[in-house]
């Protein structure tokens, strides 16, 4: 009985790494893509992180440095979460494209070992693009820290995956349900987060309701950590504050995500949806 | 696992929704049956074909039993387990060879062959042999396993489905049309493959085709599928005598009152 427990551990495991060998080749495949793609990322958040130099070209008084890290991290959470929920969500409408979403899904592999693969891809990935953004991003800008906890703002986003990868599984299922618009539903879900918790600007000046909604987003408790981290230089008991409500969350939305994706998949199971013609 | 059949389909329905015009504004449905009441039963190591016309029934049928579709009413067994009760226990039981070879197109055949053996608990060091052995089965040129599946040619990409079936050792392998729309030779080297794979190994095929002529050449047994219903299903030699008929194509005929030109019609009564 242990030993077949064991195994059946163990065919996880191995089907797991699997998810991420696969995602793996395939950025491999496109890495012209790839780098296309974020050199776009790079301009997207140039142009973001420029209005604080725009804003006092224009006679206003601001810190410049401060307001300058303030939309940087806006930018690349922003771009952190979208490559996240990308990935979970995208894998599975191009799967569906290729045909392969009816052998993966017939495969022995577990749907939490499967998903949480791919969210496990995903947050490698996404932190290394994110890493990689943020410090050409600061060079370009010369931007100066002061006394930054990166490795505090590095543990609040990591805390802050294990929403982001639960939220992407319910994401990831859209294109079970809808082949046509899934994906863009997805986009949709990633914008609505990020608007109600403060991207480039604080949850306060947000209507009342909106800030309510801003209290049960895990991404105003990863920019606000993070933001914290760099530009004031709090470790991570100073920022345990922003960590324990992302576990809390996080807790939630990986069993969450992983009971709205089977029921997305049963749905697509009864209603003949795997196959690629839809 | 050997006292039980491989397959026992017993009163097996599949319903889908299909929308059905308009009427007062709001969208009409109604409730098409892909399977009526399907039952069967397949021996261990035995090749099973099922005839049908497109929109018959006959990929339902394959889907049922990879447990890619859910069904309404009835019950399918592979060796003795519930499709729908465990799933998982059925899915490491078997593997499916479909009309197109689905693969992640820019990937090799190596990598594609890869990750998807991962799914079957093959780790790294298994496939690394299992991988080049399977491929030089199938006949695949060595030097030509590191290019994109998109540079290579239907019947290639079919060999590479068969050898991804193939490396994780179904004792069921279902195949949904495999050699449909592949040149002479490739056809021919498929169903090679498939008679070398029944010599070799004990494995259990249902084969769907509408192909008559690889029906009898690979198949025991032979069924007709027609709109969800299992007309019959015996020995080649006997369908054609209980059809008064001399070829199977003339019993098939005889059968479902239809001959294969009649596809269109019929797909748009029952489409799976």
């Amino acid at each position: 009985m242990k030993r077949q427990a064991s195994l059946a551990v163990r065919r996880e495991l191995i089907g797991f790494a699997g998810i991420i060998e696969r995602n793996t080749y395939l950025i491999r495949r496109f890495a012209w893509w790839e780098l296309a793609w974020f050199l776009y990322t790079i301009a997207n958040t140039l142009t973001i992180v420029f209005i604080a130099k725009g804003v006092e070209a224009a006679g206003y008084q601001l810190d410049v440095n401060r307001e300058t890290i303030v939309l940087l991290i806006g930018a690349v959470v922003w771009s952190y979460l979208g490559l996240v929920f990308e990935i979970e969500t995208e894998t599975v409408a191009w799967e569906r494209w290729e045909g392969t979403i009816e052998y993966t899904f017939m495969a022995p592999l577990s749907r939490p070992a499967h998903l949480l693969g791919m969210g496990a891809f995903a947050v490698i990935y996404g932190v290394l693009r994110t890493v990689l953004l943020f410090g050409l991003v600061a060079a370009v800008l010369n931007v100066h820290f002061g006394h930054p906890d990166f490795l505090a703002a590095a543990l609040v986003l990591a805390v802050s995956s294990l929403s982001f990868v639960g939220i992407g599984m319910m994401t990831a299922v859209l294109p079970l349900v809808s082949p046509e618009k899934g994906t863009q539903l997805g986009f949709i879900a990633q914008g609505l987060l990020l608007v109600v918790s403060g991207v480039y600007y604080p949850v306060s000046v947000l209507p009342q309701w909106m800030q309510w909604i801003s209290v049960v987003s895990p991404a105003t408790y990863t920019l606000d950590g993070a933001r914290r981290a760099v530009l004031d230089g709090a470790g991570p008991v100073a920022v345990w504050g922003d960590i324990w409500p992302l576990i809390l969350t996080g807790v939630i939305a990986i069993p969450l995500g992983l009971y709205v994706f089977s029921r997305g998949e049963r749905y697509a199971k009864r209603h003949g949806r795997l196959k690629r013609s839809g | 696992m050997s006292a039980h059949p491989a397959v026992e389909v017993r009163d097996l329905r599949k319903e889908f929704i299909r929308r059905d015009g308009r009427r007062n504004g709001r969208v009409r449905r109604r409730r098409v049956a892909a399977l009526h009441d399907v039952s069967f039963t397949l021996a261990r190591g035995e090749c099973v074909a099922i005839l049908g016309q497109n929109g018959s029934g006959k990929s339902t049928l394959v889907r049922v039993l990879s447990t890619l579709l859910l069904f309404e009413g009835g019950s399918a067994h592979v060796f003795g387990i519930d499709v729908s009760a465990r799933p998982r226990a059925v899915q490491r039981l078997v593997n499916r060879v479909s009309v197109e070879a689905s693969f992640f197109k820019r990937m090799s055949p190596a990598e594609n062959l890869s990750y998807s053996a991962r799914f079957y608990g093959l780790t790294p060091r298994q496939t690394r042999t299992a991988i080049p052995a399977i491929l030089q089965r199938v006949g695949f040129p060595p030097e030509r396993r590191g290019e994109p599946m998109e540079d290579l040619s239907r019947g290639m990409q079919q060999k590479i489905a068969l050898a991804r079936a193939l490396l994780t050792s179904p004792v069921l392998l279902l195949l949904d049309e495999p050699t449909t729309g592949l040149d002479p030779r490739s056809k021919l080297e498929v169903q090679e493959l498939v008679r070398n794979l029944r010599r070799e190994h004990d494995c259990t095929i249902l084969l769907c085709t509408h192909d008559m002529a690889e029906a009898e050449a690979l198949a025991d047994r032979v069924g007709i599928l027609h709109a969800g219903r299992l007309l019959a299903l015996d020995t080649p030699a006997e369908i054609r005598s209980r059809y008064d008929a001399a070829t199977l194509e003339d019993a098939f005929m005889a059968a479902t009152g239809r001959s294969f030109e009649d596809e269109a019609e019929i797909e748009s009564e029952v489409h799976a």
